[in-house]
């Protein structure tokens, strides 16, 4: 068991959009943990609420028509679902910090890349002097790898290539030695080598800095690659959660095996790709039962009806199947599922 | 040995640079730089490479959608680079293409059946009445029903978007399609499905493919042959096999080396290369790859390196090999 501590306890988070259809929960009664120093990744494909997740984290639903309707969200003995805005704000970029999919959405144009490096450092460091900050800012840029740091800071966002600025978001999200760092699809617009550049520097800055990671990404390589504990995630809800080498060699819920089956691998060629059939469902539209049971291959009455728990399969794993409910495992054959 | 369907010589395509007060041309872009391959009748020819390197422009020039600034295209034994606008029309009855983005390139105000339709227009084929049967066969074959005839792009989620432009494609019996990107805007789950919608129509209608991507696995999965391009040129092409078993080009090992597999366990081996993609507009000299690359000799920034075949069917474009080459 791992006896690293918790230090952000997600709880039965429920987040909804309010549209003119009704509530449309994005985020439905997920549950996880990260504990101290550890890279948990958050996999799952488009629209299944994963960049809602880190939104409500961070306290950045869009509101209206956004809103966390239930759940905690525990960092410290704090839920933060419970702060006023100004307090959220002493936490995000200090405690927890965020880097996203396009840098360019987050780097203001208009400044320098110091300019803004400095800016966020002193809404945190109140007390710094100017060369302290300047100081602090240099360390950062060198910290993730950018070459001339000092010349670099008087250039604009616009100048430095895609994956340059993505270290620039990762230098100013580490500012302050944050305890978490939440990271959406931070290498998904850059190209592979650049990738890999800064799948790397992020593991690295992990070790040795202790900060806890909380990846999230569609790319099950990524996942595979960068992290130790993998919560998959579909249509709003957490099906499967695990350590990566559980979750990759021995899959538990349909949905994480067929999606470990339809990925072409690059080291072999697969005769035919398992392709899971149907659509991905918009979240909302299914409101009885299991939301995999439309697509599932193992779907049985009670999938269509009720809606599995997430039920511990073992110390550290748990999967939403009714296939792994104690209660239907006397009554099913197990080997459908094994095979 | 039989002709191959598509043959490509010397291909380039310069963008003009302009800025400063006046729009003057300041320089250009150099968005493919001298290339040359072949496509063989029922296969797929993967091209893969980092954003920019001139993959899509490639495939745009295949269609002439854009005119080369050089080179020659030759296509079932006609000079595609030489004909006039009205028989480059009619050719492309021939050559299909399916684009990444399904959305983008389906207009939102007409119904698919209108869709579907407008190629049979253009090219004249068929009755009217012969024009709506082809239309709801085509949508079964693409794994959609004859009802969705009436509905409107919106309507439809990605994966089943991508299959109307693949339908679309597929409508005037095309020989070769040109397919840039097609699974990259979708989930991996649907990817699957589009992929083998592709292979089985490949099978079936027997199609030849050129398949544009960025994802390796995908185009391990689809190829017989793969052409890896850096920059404007081709680095790299060989049977699939030997590409991904035995790459010989620096930049084809670092790029493979660079992929996330999905297996915790793998242990791999790393080339790492240093630094960004060069801008195309500045290319760097003699090979253009010798500002990243691992094994850079004196000559590299001086000499282009020849594209040429160092094992039967394997070419490439690297002074490593320049010894293990017929002169
Ligand atoms: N119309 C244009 N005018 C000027 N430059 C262009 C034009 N079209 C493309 N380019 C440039 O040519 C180069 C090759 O572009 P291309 O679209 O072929 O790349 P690609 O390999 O398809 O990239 P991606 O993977 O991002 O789709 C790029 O540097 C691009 O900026
Ligand atoms: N600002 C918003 N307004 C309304 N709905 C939203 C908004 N942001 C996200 N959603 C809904 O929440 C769902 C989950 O979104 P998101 O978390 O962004 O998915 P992903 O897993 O791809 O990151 C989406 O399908 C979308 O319908
Ligand atoms: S609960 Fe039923 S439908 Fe859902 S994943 Fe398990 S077997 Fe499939
Ligand atoms: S020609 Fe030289 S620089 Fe270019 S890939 Fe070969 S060894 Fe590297
Ligand atoms: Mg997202
Ligand atoms: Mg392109």
């Amino acid at each position: 068991m791992d006896e690293r501590k918790t230090i952000l306890d997600v709880k039965g988070l429920r987040t909804s959009f309010f549209t003119d259809d009704g509530e449309v929960p994005a985020v439905d009664n997920v549950d996880f943990h990260i504990r101290q120093g550890e890279v948990l990744g958050i996999v799952g494909e488009s629209g299944c609420g994963k960049s809602v997740t880190s939104l409500s984290i961070m306290g950045l639903v869009p509101s209206p028509p956004g809103k966390i309707v239930s759940g905690e969200i525990l960092f410290q003995d704090k839920d933060l679902t419970k702060l006023s805005d100004k307090e959220m704000r002493q936490i995000r970029g200090d405690d927890i910090a965020m880097i996203f999919q396009e840098p360019m959405t987050s780097l203001n144009p208009l400044f320098t890349i110091g300019n803004q490096l400095r800016e966020a450092l002193k809404i945190h460091k109140k007390d710094w002097s100017k060369s302290q900050i300047q100081e602090r800012a240099v360390e950062m840029m060198k910290l993730v790898g950018l070459p001339r740091a000092e010349a670099l800071l008087n250039d604009y966002p616009h100048q430095l290539s895609g994956g340059m600025r993505q270290r620039v978001m990762i230098a100013m999200a580490l500012l302050c030695d944050p305890k978490v760092l939440i990271a959406d699809e931070p290498t998904t617009a850059l190209d592979v080598t650049i990738q890999a550049q800064i799948l790397k520097l992020i593991k690295n800055l992990n070790e040795r800095l202790d900060t806890a990671v909380l990846l999230i990404t569609h790319d099950l390589g990524v996942v595979a690659e960068t992290c130790e504990r993998v919560v998959v995630m579909y249509a709003g809800k957490v099906v499967e959660e695990g350590p990566v080498h559980t979750i990759f060699n021995d899959p538990q819920h349909p949905y994480t095996r067929g999606l470990l089956e339809s990925v072409p691998d690059m080291r072999f060629k697969k005769e035919r790709l398992y392709s899971i059939p149907g659509n991905v469902p918009k979240p909302g539209s299914i409101k009885v039962g299991c939301k995999y049971a439309a697509r599932c291959e193992f779907a049985f009455d009670r999938c269509r009806v009720e809606d599995p728990a997430l039920y511990q399969t073992a110390e550290d794993h748990k999967t939403r199947c009714f296939l792994f409910d104690p209660k239907e495992a006397e009554s099913h054959d197990r080997t459908v599922v094994e095979s | 040995m039989t002709e191959p369907l598509l043959k490509v010589e010397g291909l380039k395509k310069y963008f003009p640079v302009t800025g400063g007060m006046f729009g003057r041309v300041k320089g250009q872009v150099k968005a493919v730089d001298d290339i040359s391959f072949y496509v063989n009748e029922g296969e797929t020819l993967g091209i893969v490479g980092e954003s920019g390197c001139g993959k899509s422009t490639t495939g745009r020039m295949l269609m002439r959608l854009l005119d080369p600034t050089e080179g020659k295209v030759t296509f079932d034994g006609q000079e595609l680079t030489s004909l006039s606008a009205s028989e480059m029309r009619k050719a492309r009855r021939d050559i299909q293409m399916v684009f990444q983005d399904p959305y983008a390139s389906l207009n939102p105000r007409h119904s698919i059946e209108k869709i579907l339709m407008e190629p049979l227009n253009v090219h004249n084929i068929g009755d009217p009445k012969e024009r709506k049967r082809k239309v709801h066969e085509f949508l079964e074959i693409v794994g959609l029903s004859s009802y969705h005839a009436k509905r409107y792009p919106h309507q439809f989620s990605g994966g089943q978007r991508q299959r109307i432009g693949i339908a679309r494609a597929l409508m005037t019996n095309p020989k070769l399609i040109i397919a840039d990107e097609p699974v990259s805007a979708l989930d991996v789950s649907i990817q699957a499905q589009v992929l083998n919608l592709m292979q089985d129509l490949q099978r079936d209608l027997k199609l030849t493919y050129i398949f544009i991507a960025h994802d390796l696995g995908v185009v391990r999965h689809i190829s017989d042959r793969v052409g890896v391009m850096y920059l404007g040129n081709m680095a790299e092409l060989a049977d699939t096999e030997s590409l991904y078993e035995k790459p010989l080009h620096p930049y084809t090992q670092a790029l493979l080396s660079a992929v996330p597999v999905p297996d915790p366990d793998f242990v791999r081996e790393e080339v790492v290369i240093k630094g960004d993609v060069p801008s195309p507009a500045n290319p760097p000299s003699g090979c253009r790859f010798h500002t990243r690359c691992p094994f850079k000799m004196d000559i590299c920034s001086q000499e282009i390196p020849r594209f040429a075949e160092v094992e039967p069917g394997h070419s490439v474009a690297c002074h490593l090999y320049e010894e293990c080459r017929p002169q």
